[in-house]
C-alpha cells in the first residue's frame, strides 16, 4: 500500500493542514511505512465480532439541564486570537 | 532527609504534626527545582509565587486542624491539564500562550485537597510520544542518565518526582503515557480504569482511550493521590458512576491467595534479555510473597499496536479538528482566505508527529478506508478486551514487562515513527481494554531503571495496589535516587 504524492495532499486538504512540498515527500514515506503495518490486521477473523468504540459500555447518562454559572464571555475572549465588539473576529466566510 | 525528597505520607505526617511547614516545604522543592531544572527540563512552567501563596494558605488549614493528607504537598501537574490563569501548553506552539479560564475537575479537587502547585510538566506535544522528545519546547531527560529519555509522553511529570522536585505529579495516559515514563524513571505510576477519573479539563487527545493518573515515590502515595482523584463528575459524562473506596486500605504486605497470570505474548521478541530477567526476578519476588503464579496466553496482543495507531490517530484527528486559529491558540492572519488563514495555522503550529498522527487519523476515517481501518481496529479491540475479560474471570491480576528495553537513548528513535510506537507495545493493549495497570520499580540493568506492570479488571485498582505494595515493601528499589 503505497500513497501517492496526490493522496497525501488530498488527506492534508481534508485535515486543512498546510503541508510543504518536503513534507508531502515525507508523508508519503512515513504513512505508507504505517500503513503497510496495519495490514497484520487482515489475519484477524472479525466475522460477526462487534465494535467497541469505548471499553466500559455505560449507557448515556443524562442529568437535568439546570442553569448554573459558566464562565465569562470577556475570560473566554482573552486567549482570542483577534477579536471585535465581544465576538471572536474571522476572515471573511463568503466571498 | 531532604524535605523534597520526602513521600506525601511522610510529610503529611510532619506537616500536621507541625514540625515543618508547608511554605519550608514549598521552599524546599523550589530550591530543588532551581538547582535541578538546567540539566533535566522537565518543566514548562514553574509557579514560584503561586506555590508559596497556597502552602501559606495551606499552613493557615493545618493549624485549624483541617488537613487532608495532601494538603501542602507540592506537586507538579501535567501541562495539558488545565489550571486557571496558569499557562495550559500541551507543550506546543499551537498552544504556548492559552491561559485556561477555567480548571480541570482534577485540579479543582487537588486544590481543595491543598495542593501547593510547583510547576506545569513537559511533555510530547499534545501527548503524542514516547520521550518527551517532541515537546514544541525542549525534551525533559533522564535523572538516571541524561544521555537517554525519561519516556514520555508524560515525561516531565514523572522527572519531577524521580528528580524530587515535587512530592507526586499527575500524568495522563492514552497508550502508555504515565506508565512507560514510570518503569523508565523509577516511579509508581498508575493509569485508573477508563473513566474512573474525570477528564473534564484534560485537553482531549484519544477520548476513549485517554485517563488522568498519578505519579508518585511510592505505591501509598498513589492511593493517596487516587483517594483524591477519582469519581464520577457531571461535566465529564464518560466518568464512571462506580462508589471510590478508600484505597489505602488495599495495601497489604502479603499476596497469600492471588492468582497471577503472566502472559507469554509481553515477553516480545527483540526484548532486552537483562530486562526479562529483572521482570522474571519480580514474578518470582511476587510467588515468595504468597502468589499463585500461573502462565497464560493473550493471543491477540501482537494487534494491539495496529489498532491503537489507527483508533488514537483517527479520534485525534477529530479532536483536534479545534485548532483553528479562531477561540484561542496560535494563529496565522497573513493568508489570502479563511481556509488559508486555517491551513497555515495548523501548519506552523503543530510538530512533526502531531501532523503526521492527524493524516494518518483523517486517512483511516476517510471515504473508502472507514471499514477497512478504524471499524477492523474497533473490532479487533473486541477481541483484545475479551481476551482480558476472560484471564480476570481466573486471575486476580496480569503482571507483565512496562517496556521491552531500558530508556533509549536521546535522538535514536525520533526519526523513526514506527520504532518510537514499539517502545509501547506492552502499554497500549491496557488502553485499548480500559482495565487499569500499576507500574512499580523492580530493579535496575546497568543502572538504568526497569518498571513490573501489574493489570487487573475494570475497577480493579485495590488489587493492583496491593501487589504493588506488597512488592514494594519486600525490596526497596523505590528508595533508590538518581544522582543529578
Amino acid at each position: 500500500m503505497r500513497l501517492s504524492a496526490e493522496e497525501v495532499r488530498h488527506i492534508a486538504l481534508l485535515a486543512r493542514l498546510g503541508l510543504s512540498e518536503e513534507d508531502v515527500e515525507k508523508f508519503q514515506e512515513q504513512l505508507s511505512n504505517i500503513l503497510e503495518n496495519f495490514e497484520i490486521l487482515k489475519q484477524v477473523d472479525t466475522t460477526d465480532v462487534p465494535p467497541t468504540a469505548q471499553s466500559l459500555e455505560l449507557n448515556n447518562i443524562l442529568r437535568d439541564d439546570q442553569v448554573a454559572p459558566s464562565c465569562q464571555p470577556e475570560e473566554v475572549l482573552a486567549n482570542a486570537p483577534q477579536q471585535e465588539g465581544g465576538h471572536f473576529k474571522v476572515k471573511a466566510v463568503l466571498e | 532527609m531532604k524535605l523534597n525528597e520526602l513521600t506525601i505520607h511522610e510529610a503529611h505526617q510532619l506537616l500536621a504534626s507541625r514540625q515543618v511547614s508547608a511554605v519550608e516545604l514549598a521552599q524546599a522543592a523550589l530550591a530543588r527545582i532551581k538547582s535541578v531544572e538546567p540539566k533535566l527540563h522537565a518543566l514548562v512552567t514553574v509557579t514560584e509565587e503561586l506555590a508559596l501563596e497556597q502552602a501559606r494558605q495551606a499552613d493557615r488549614r493545618i493549624a485549624q486542624g483541617q488537613a487532608s493528607p495532601l494538603t501542602g504537598v507540592p506537586a507538579v501537574i501535567k501541562d495539558n491539564i488545565c489550571t486557571k490563569g496558569v499557562a495550559t501548553t500541551c507543550s506546543s506552539k499551537m498552544l504556548q500562550n492559552f491561559v485556561p479560564p477555567y480548571d480541570a475537575t482534577v485540579t479543582v479537587k487537588l486544590l481543595q485537597a491543598g495542593m501547593v502547585m510547583v510547576g506545569k510538566g513537559n511533555m510530547d506535544e499534545f501527548a503524542m510520544g514516547s520521550s518527551t522528545e517532541n515537546s514544541a519546547f525542549f525534551p525533559t531527560l533522564n535523572p538516571w542518565d541524561t544521555s537517554r529519555v525519561p519516556g514520555g509522553s508524560s515525561g516531565g511529570s514523572t522527572v519531577s518526582v524521580a528528580a524530587d522536585e515535587a512530592l507526586y505529579a499527575l500524568g495522563s495516559d492514552t497508550g502508555g503515557s504515565i506508565r512507560q515514563p514510570a518503569g523508565f524513571c523509577n516511579v509508581v505510576g498508575m493509569k485508573p480504569t477508563y473513566g474512573r477519573v474525570s477528564r473534564f479539563g484534560l485537553v482531549a487527545f484519544a477520548s476513549s482511550l485517554d485517563q488522568i493518573g498519578p505519579l508518585t515515590k511510592d505505591v501509598t502515595d498513589c492511593a493517596l493521590v487516587m483517594n483524591a482523584i477519582c469519581g464520577s463528575d457531571p461535566r465529564d459524562s464518560t466518568s464512571a458512576p462506580h462508589n471510590v473506596p478508600d484505597y489505602t486500605k488495599a495495601l497489604l504486605p502479603q499476596l497469600k491467595g492471588l492468582r497471577l497470570g503472566i502472559p507469554k505474548e509481553y515477553f516480545v521478541k527483540g526484548m532486552q534479555p537483562e530486562v526479562e530477567k529483572s521482570i522474571r526476578a519480580a514474578i518470582a519476588k511476587l510467588e515468595e510473597l504468597g502468589a499463585q503464579v500461573e502462565e497464560i496466553s493473550l493471543p491477540h496482543t501482537g494487534y494491539a499496536l495496529a489498532v491503537y495507531y489507527i483508533i488514537a490517530p483517527s479520534e485525534a484527528s477529530a479532536n483536534l479538528a479545534r485548532y483553528d486559529g479562531v477561540k484561542y491558540g496560535f494563529s496565522v492572519r497573513e493568508a489570502g482566505s479563511m481556509w488559508e488563514a486555517m491551513e497555515k495555522t495548523r501548519q506552523f503550529g503543530f510538530g512533526a508527529e502531531v501532523k503526521r498522527r492527524i493524516m494518518l487519523g483523517t486517512y483511516a476515517l476517510s471515504a473508502g478506508y472507514y471499514d477497512a481501518y478504524y471499524l477492523k481496529a474497533q473490532r479487533v479491540r473486541t477481541l483484545i478486551r475479551r481476551e482480558f475479560e476472560q484471564a480476570f474471570q481466573e486471575f486476580d491480576a496480569v503482571v507483565t514487562p512496562t517496556s521491552p528495553t531500558v530508556p533509549f537513548k536521546v535522538g535514536e528513535k525520533v526519526d523513526d515513527p514506527l520504532q518510537m510506537y514499539l517502545s509501547d507495545v506492552c502499554t497500549l493493549p491496557i488502553n485499548i481494554a480500559g482495565i487499569p495497570a500499576l507500574v512499580v520499580p523492580a530493579g535496575f540493568v546497568d543502572g538504568l531503571p526497569v518498571g513490573l506492570q501489574i493489570m487487573g479488571k475494570h475497577f480493579g485498582e485495590e488489587t493492583l495496589l496491593r501487589v504493588g505494595y506488597a512488592y514494594e515493601q519486600a525490596n526497596g528499589w523505590h528508595k533508590r535516587k538518581p544522582h543529578i
